[in-house]
């Protein structure tokens, strides 16, 4: 087995035991980087030479016996959707691209103290609202696994990294199955904590009461590993919970019995692609085989969920993305220069439309892409006078509902699962003109971040073509425990993880 | 629920967001589409539902009055399109520019 094909965890155990130096490893994945990045173009930006300097560093304190943060020499990618100070922060956007934050995230700075090498960013749909990573400004993500696929999105930059072996680990945000859904189809571990475990100060905006951000790994010991770094209370994120994290890494290994899983019949209604039928009905028999209890459970409102989703979401993202205006930071509009010795160019005939409020627009109007735009639109439009209690306040209560539809489940389960996505990997170019056919893709992800509950994505087969599948766990608020314990008992019985695309 | 290309020009300006004719054709379209899917969450009566409008029972969160380091002014100007090194500029709002 060669060194990338380690996992995480292994490779943290070579580096401790001083079997490997973080400079051999991180020249290792940058040099797979710049073998295979031209064909998955899975980062913004990677930072070679700050990624040696501090893997130097690393290995030099290490040498000399210096206490050593968690992480210490492990590369990480990370989001291009969080802080990190003085580097560029681009969100995949025009608007941002040239934005340097004067401040590292939260769990920028928990990485940089657990000593984690940041070894890039990683691209994205534009401010995370796509599920495909084709609204990136930049460029698209590949599929490690095809190359004429899409690796999902928003994260897809952050799952594909991982896939093709770019970096053993890294950090993605989920508002509405962004971490979970391109781990399931770029086969990779994925997992969007509960609501307020992880800090999102410094995470750029989305939507904020759906916005966490989670790790992803090729294991799910390794996921548990990163969780314990990027958890934890922040004073400067109101919304964090001031919940002790507990020792992820040392307690998902402890042995579980008598778990009960809960399935869903209506996930296995007609739409679902055989390929992942087929899978997911055998990790089912993977769990009963380990003893634990499967039964049927009911989730009612489950069907509302994406309507719900795409009302709260855009509501809260139109009200977010204000901030975009030419003024503070981002992109800015200039004026065309009028022509030499001639007339200065004409304003279009608006009454309404001051100098200030064209520049705002048209600011807003070259600095976002058209998926932004959409939302932007449909959010305002669903908090605008007359359409408020029809739509937002409507979709708050039926919220309300979705939670406690998982509030019953969790009485009589441990955890509940349920496909990732309905069909592996589509083609890129496929949905892109689509809207609604795209935001339907979320169907089995949204529930969760509209409830505020973790869940876990982990690939779990491969279908005829030779895609990976992925199996979604969910556990109750502060259930990360159970849900690591639950997940990782299945890759002890079985290789799916273990699996590495071809490039 | 039908959305028009007129209603659409009117959030168009809401959201400060400028749209050329032939991407308000087509976002009128695509809306309309979109929220024909919402309205099904007419079907479901919700009269004694209380809203969520957070995935958390937060309390008001509450902090000690300390004075703590915050960035300073270069820094807040330093990604600025426009400032003059104090302020952040802008077409004139009032009289003539």
């Amino acid at each position: 087995m060669t060194l990338l094909e380690l996992t995480a965890t292994e490779q943290l155990r070579q580096l401790e035991a001083g079997e490997l130096t973080a400079a051999e490893l991180t020249r290792a994945y940058l040099e797979r980087i710049a073998r295979v990045e031209p064909q998955v173009q899975a980062f913004t930006r990677v930072n070679a030479d700050a990624a040696r300097q501090q893997a130097a560093l690393v290995d030099r304190r290490r040498r000399q016996g210096d206490r050593v943060g968690r992480l210490a020499g492990l590369p990480v990618a990370v989001k291009d959707v969080l802080c990190t100070q003085g580097a560029p922060t681009t969100c995949a956007s025009r608007m941002l691209a040239d934005f340097r934050p004067p401040y590292d995230a939260t769990v920028i700075a928990r990485l940089r103290a657990a000593d984690a090498i940041l070894i890039g960013k990683t691209n994205m749909d534009e401010f995370a609202m796509g599920g495909s990573t084709e609204n990136s400004a930049l460029h698209p993500t590949r599929n490690p696994w095809d190359l004429t696929r899409s690796p999902g999105g928003s994260s897809g930059g952050a799952a594909a990294c991982v896939a093709a072996g770019m970096a053993p680990l890294s950090v993605g945000s989920d508002t509405g199955g962004s971490i979970r859904q391109p781990a399931g189809l770029c086969g990779v571990v994925g997992l969007k904590p509960t609501y307020g475990r992880v800090s999102r100060f410094g995470l750029v905006a989305f939507a904020s009461s759906l916005d966490q951000v989670g790790p992803m790994a090729r294991s799910v010991e390794d996921a548990a590993l990163l969780l314990e770094t990027l958890a934890g209370h922040d004073s400067r994120d109101s919304t964090s919970a001031n919940v002790p994290v507990p020792a992820y890494h040392r307690s998902v290994r402890e042995p579980l019995n008598g778990l009960r899983v809960g399935i869903v019949p209506e996930h296995f209604a007609q739409g679902l692609d055989a390929d992942v039928e087929q899978a997911i009905r055998e990790a089912l028999r993977v769990y009963e085989s380990l003893g634990a209890d499967v039964r049927e459970v009911k989730l009612p409102h489950a069907r509302y969920a994406v309507a719900t989703y795409y009302v709260i979401a855009p509501c809260e993202a139109s009200s977010n993305l204000a901030r975009y205006d030419g003024v503070h930071y981002g992109y800015r509009w200039s004026p065309p220069p009028a022509p030499v010795g001639g007339e200065p160019v004409p304003s279009p005939p608006d009454a309404d439309e001051s100098d200030l409020v064209r520049l705002y627009r048209r600011t807003r109007a070259e600095g976002f892409g058209m998926e932004v735009k959409r939302r932007i639109m449909l959010g305002t439009y669903a908090l605008s006078a007359g359409y408020y209690d029809a739509y937002y306040l409507k979709a708050l209560k039926v919220r309300r509902l979705i939670r406690q539809d998982f509030d019953d489940v969790f009485r009589d389960v441990d955890l509940v699962a349920s496909p990732v996505t309905a069909a592996p990997a589509f083609e890129l170019g496929e949905m892109v003109h689509d809207p609604l056919k795209m935001y339907l893709i979320d169907l089995y992800t949204v529930s969760a971040n509209l409830a505020g509950i973790p869940g876990i994505s982990m690939p779990c087969g491969f279908s005829s073509s030779g895609l990976p599948i992925g199996l979604q766990l969910l556990a109750p608020s502060f259930g990360e425990e159970i849900l690591l314990r639950g997940a990782y008992r299945f890759q002890q019985v079985t290789d799916w993880h273990r699996r590495s695309p071809s490039l | 629920m039908g959305i028009t290309k007129d209603q659409v020009r009117k959030v168009a300006l809401l959201a400060r967001l400028e749209l050329p004719d032939e991407q308000l054709e087509v976002m009128t379209g695509q809306l309309a589409e979109i929220v024909t899917y919402i309205d099904l969450l007419s079907e479901l009566d919700t009269d004694r539902v209380e809203p969520m409008a957070h995935a958390m029972d937060l309390a008001n969160v509450f902090a000690e009055d300390d004075v703590e380091p915050s960035l300073d002014r270069d820094q807040a100007l330093a990604n600025a399109p426009r400032h003059d090194g104090q302020c952040y500029l802008v077409p004139a709002v009032l009289g003539d520019s």
